[in-house]
């Protein structure tokens, strides 16, 4: 299991031929306290940097963006009932959406761990 | 993801600062540019908890980028100057007793509102609070035309603190015993921890509370006082918003600007009797025939309190249809976001007169689909003032 970042602070976990997508503790920080998710349909097809997912704050609406191409398996619907998961656990029980990878090559744009740390330092 | 990029500042001139800037600073805060000024959006505990805490205890903001004017009357006489103000305003401000306030706005000659303002008389003079974005313009406006009757005294060494909440008195009474008499909406000097400040009982949150305008170089001792006491948290910009908005108040620049008129914006229970056709000193204010056919007549589209039914907020600018499909636009959403203590999204906006009735359904065209939300009487939470 390997866990990877995209510049604009989304986490991917990589399981086999499985991607889980979530957003990064350092994005909830800079979110707030988040009442709402929007989640795709299981089923879409994503394209890498398609719109797929909405988070909002009290302040503000954001778009969660799929960092991979792929096709959605299965979403958190727990995230919809309570949206403040992505405050208390944005790095597990948080977890938005799973996306059968398309194509592994995209994953080589992406940060590990480290990388991403010092991309937001 | 995009995060919302709030630091413009290396866009704009520099921003100007509050005398609680250093304060908001060690305590936490978050600053955004707001209106020209650098201001705390939120502090530690976040805009949830901040805006929560304010309905059940006590919350201080810091409003000082808002602009205090004095107006006194040449003749030394305040009513004098009240009578100068009503030519800018549909309101009666002569009735406006010594130790009361009232709101009013600013007009034009299009019945479009220019800035709404709170106006005290002071007994020697009239204190005017205004809208941070707007304090140029009010100011230019008001030696303009009341130069002949008025001085025009901008109060640019003031901070202005505003304590809301149901602990807001009792926590202000420590410090000022007198502030228990008061009721909502008077107003005028008191002595604040020993300070000279003007007091009003009133705010912009739906709470009973207070505005405090005290001198700069006494505010951070003051708002550290109130501070002091466990009761009181600070509060950003971003709970006074979602404050307000859950009170079903106006922000200038959103819900109200110059192409909305005081009718339009269902502010007519702000436009007293005296001031209306048949009253005693009717009209002659700007835009006065625009606006006083309006009171009669009604206008062709109105303000409305709006919530929308499932849990996904919908934001100004979104705009409004009569039904899951039609392409003809009929109105668009001013404010909208999540309030906290209903636990639910809620929006303001403008609808045709024909389908401003509480209870009515419409739609919000929201990321490529349609929103249902209801036409919802305002305030979405009942008001505290203590009257």
């Amino acid at each position: 299991m390997t866990t990877l970042f995209t510049s604009d602070h989304e986490w991917l976990r990589i399981e086999g031929d499985v991607a889980t997508i979530g957003v990064t503790d350092y994005a909830q920080s800079q979110l707030g306290d988040v009442v709402f998710v929007e989640l795709p349909k299981v089923g879409r097809s994503l394209k890498k940097a398609e719109a797929a997912a909405v988070v909002e704050s009290v302040k503000a609406a954001s778009d969660v963006y799929a960092p991979i191409s792929g096709e959605v398996m299965e979403v958190n619907d727990a995230l919809m009932a309570e949206p403040a998961l992505v405050n208390s656990d944005a790095a597990g029980k948080a977890w938005f959406f799973k996306l059968k990878i398309a194509d592994r090559s995209e994953l080589g744009g992406l940060m590990d761990e480290a990388a991403y740390t010092k991309h937001t330092a | 993801m995009m995060l919302a990029r709030d630091d413009q500042s290396s866009l704009q001139s520099p921003l100007k600062r509050t005398p609680l800037h250093a304060l908001h600073g060690s305590s936490g805060g978050k600053m955004v540019p707001f209106a020209g000024y650098d201001m705390p959006v939120q502090f530690s505990t976040g805009v949830l908890t901040e805006h929560l805490h304010t309905r059940s205890s006590a919350g201080l903001f810091d409003v000082s980028h808002m602009g205090q004017i004095a107006l006194h009357a040449k003749s030394g006489k305040v009513e004098d100057a009240a009578l100068a103000l009503e030519r800018l305003v549909p309101q009666d401000i002569l009735a406006v007793a010594p130790g009361r306030q009232r709101y009013a706005q600013f007009t034009n000659a299009a019945g479009g509102i220019l800035d709404d303002l709170m106006v005290a008389n002071f007994g020697s003079h009239l204190f005017l609070v205004v809208n941070a974005a707007c304090k140029a313009e009010d100011e230019a406006h008001l030696r303009a035309n009341l130069q002949d009757a008025c001085v025009i005294e901008p109060l640019q060494n003031r901070a202005l603190i505003a304590l809301q909440g149901p602990k807001a008195c009792s926590v202000l009474a420590e410090l000022c015993a007198d502030v228990a008499a008061m009721r909502f909406m008077d107003a005028g000097p008191r002595r604040v921890a020993g300070i000279e400040c003007f007091v009003s009982r009133s705010g912009y949150t739906g709470e009973d509370g207070f505005e405090i305008s005290v001198p700069a170089e006494q505010a951070e001792t003051l708002a550290k006082a109130l501070l002091g006491n466990s009761d009181v948290l600070p509060i950003g910009l971003g709970a006074r918003d979602s404050l307000r908005l859950e009170a079903g108040l106006c922000l200038y620049g959103h819900d109200i600007d110059v192409t909305t008129t005081p009718v339009e914006g269902a502010l007519e229970w702000s436009i007293q009797k005296s001031r209306r056709r048949g009253g005693a000193r009717a009209g002659s204010f700007p835009g006065a025939d625009k606006i006083l056919a309006q009171l009669e007549n009604g206008a062709p589209r109105r303000r409305v309190g709006l919530r929308p039914e499932g849990r996904a907020p919908v934001r100004e600018g979104a705009p409004l249809f009569a039904d899951s499909a039609s392409s003809e636009q009929i109105g668009a959403v001013t404010s909208g976001g999540f309030g906290p203590s209903i636990n639910a999204p809620v929006a303001m906006g403008y609808l045709p007169s024909s389908q401003a009735a509480p209870g009515g359904l419409v739609f919000a065209e929201l990321r490529g689909g349609r929103l249902p939300l209801r036409v919802a009487a305002t305030p979405f939470v009942p008001n505290t003032y203590k009257r």
